[in-house]
């Protein structure tokens, strides 16, 4: 099977700002991936390009053998980092929404899940706190049942206990064959649950190998490597 | 049991330890069947793939055999748990062994501690 992720010479720049400056790499299937780098280091870029949002100055990015279009999109469950919902809608509503527009949408999924961490259908976007509207978009991308999830700071604005349920659900939920790819720098809170972590600075891949491999070679965890390597 | 671990050592080693511990404690009996790899990882808070490679590890060791269809069960042979559970006992008791020569007592005065500590424990 072809890798979900493939790219080469990926570059992507802004107006005086390199955000991505030649990244190759390949992200097989059924792994839980962490892209770890400092602020602005080109993490949101990197997921913005796979998901179709940003287009490539130059290089090549493959999305399961793809260019990313409507294709792609139709089997990426993206989570932004920042909310586009509309605000006016309740949960209830937004489920409907999804369920329309996504074929892989599981509403059972979603209604288990928000019955799990003690929301109410009924509760409008607008009236949530921060941190309840991040995990209604979170429950609303892991209903998907896609092959590659793209989370982008998925776990900055909840709490230590939603933290948990939410790395419980990627690690219960996540299709055998579907690959999690979660952008973060709450390094220590997630490096149990990833196979792999992609260290990223500049807009270029300083590290790239198994958090076991990591761990193995350097004695040491991944947390502890980062603030090494990114020491400021 | 709950799971801990450690952030330093690589994680599939440490599952490895403690799916041992829970055999030769007998959370996990001979003979019987094992949960899932998934609900495992679930448990433990780690990924599947981390508890794939450390059941495949305790299989190599012939702790654990799969069943074709009906998954994973714990060997019947009390031997085989038996074994490793001296090798674990030995391991504690080498690592115990160091720690104190490090802080100065020879195997002569460890010994007599020993049993002069667990005597004022009774």
């Amino acid at each position: 099977m072809t890798p979900i992720i493939e790219c080469c010479d990926l570059v992507k720049t802004f107006p005086g700002c390199r955000a991505v400056g030649g990244i190759s790499l390949q992200v097989p299937r059924g792994r839980i991936v962490g892209l770890l780098g400092p602020n602005g280091s080109g993490k949101s870029t990197f997921l913005k390009l796979c998901n179709g949002l940003l287009t490539p100055d130059s290089g090549q990015l493959l999305v399961n053998g793809r260019t990313p279009g409507v294709e792609t999109k139709k089997v990426v469950s993206y989570l932004p980092d920042r909310t586009y919902l509309n605000n006016w809608m309740n949960v209830a509503q937004l489920i409907r929404f999804f369920q329309d527009f996504y074929a892989d949408f599981d509403t059972a999924r979603a209604y288990d899940m928000l019955h799990r961490l003690n929301l109410d259908p009924m509760q409008k976007l607008k009236t949530m706190s921060k941190g309840t509207k991040e995990k209604v978009q979170l429950i609303l991308v892991m209903s998907r049942r896609a092959q590659l999830y793209l989370l982008d700071e998925p776990i900055g604005g909840v709490d230590p206990a939603a933290r948990d349920f939410i790395l419980h659900t990627i690690i219960t939920n996540y299709n055998q064959e579907g690959t999690v790819l979660i952008s973060t720098h709450l390094i220590a809170d997630v490096e149990n649950v990833l196979d792999d972590v992609i260290f990223i600075n500049g807009g270029t891949i300083v590290l790239s190998d198994s958090v076991d491999n990591i761990r193995d070679k350097q004695g040491k965890s991944v947390d502890t490597l980062f603030r090494e390597v990114f020491r400021c | 049991m709950a799971w801990s671990l450690q952030s330093d050592r690589p994680l599939y080693a440490q599952l490895v330890g403690q799916l041992q511990r829970m055999i030769v404690t007998g959370v996990y009996p001979a003979g019987s069947r094992l949960p899932s790899v998934r609900e495992l990882a679930a448990e433990a808070a780690v990924n599947p793939n981390t508890m794939q490679r450390a059941l495949v590890k305790l299989e190599e060791d012939g702790l654990i055999f799969t069943q074709r269809t009906s998954g994973r069960y714990v060997t019947e042979e009390q031997e085989k748990i038996m074994e490793t559970k001296k090798e674990m006992a030995e391991q504690l008791i080498f690592q115990f062994m160091e720690d104190m020569s490090y802080l100065g007592y020879t195997k002569e005065q460890t010994m007599t501690m020993i049993n002069r500590t667990e005597e004022k424990s009774k």
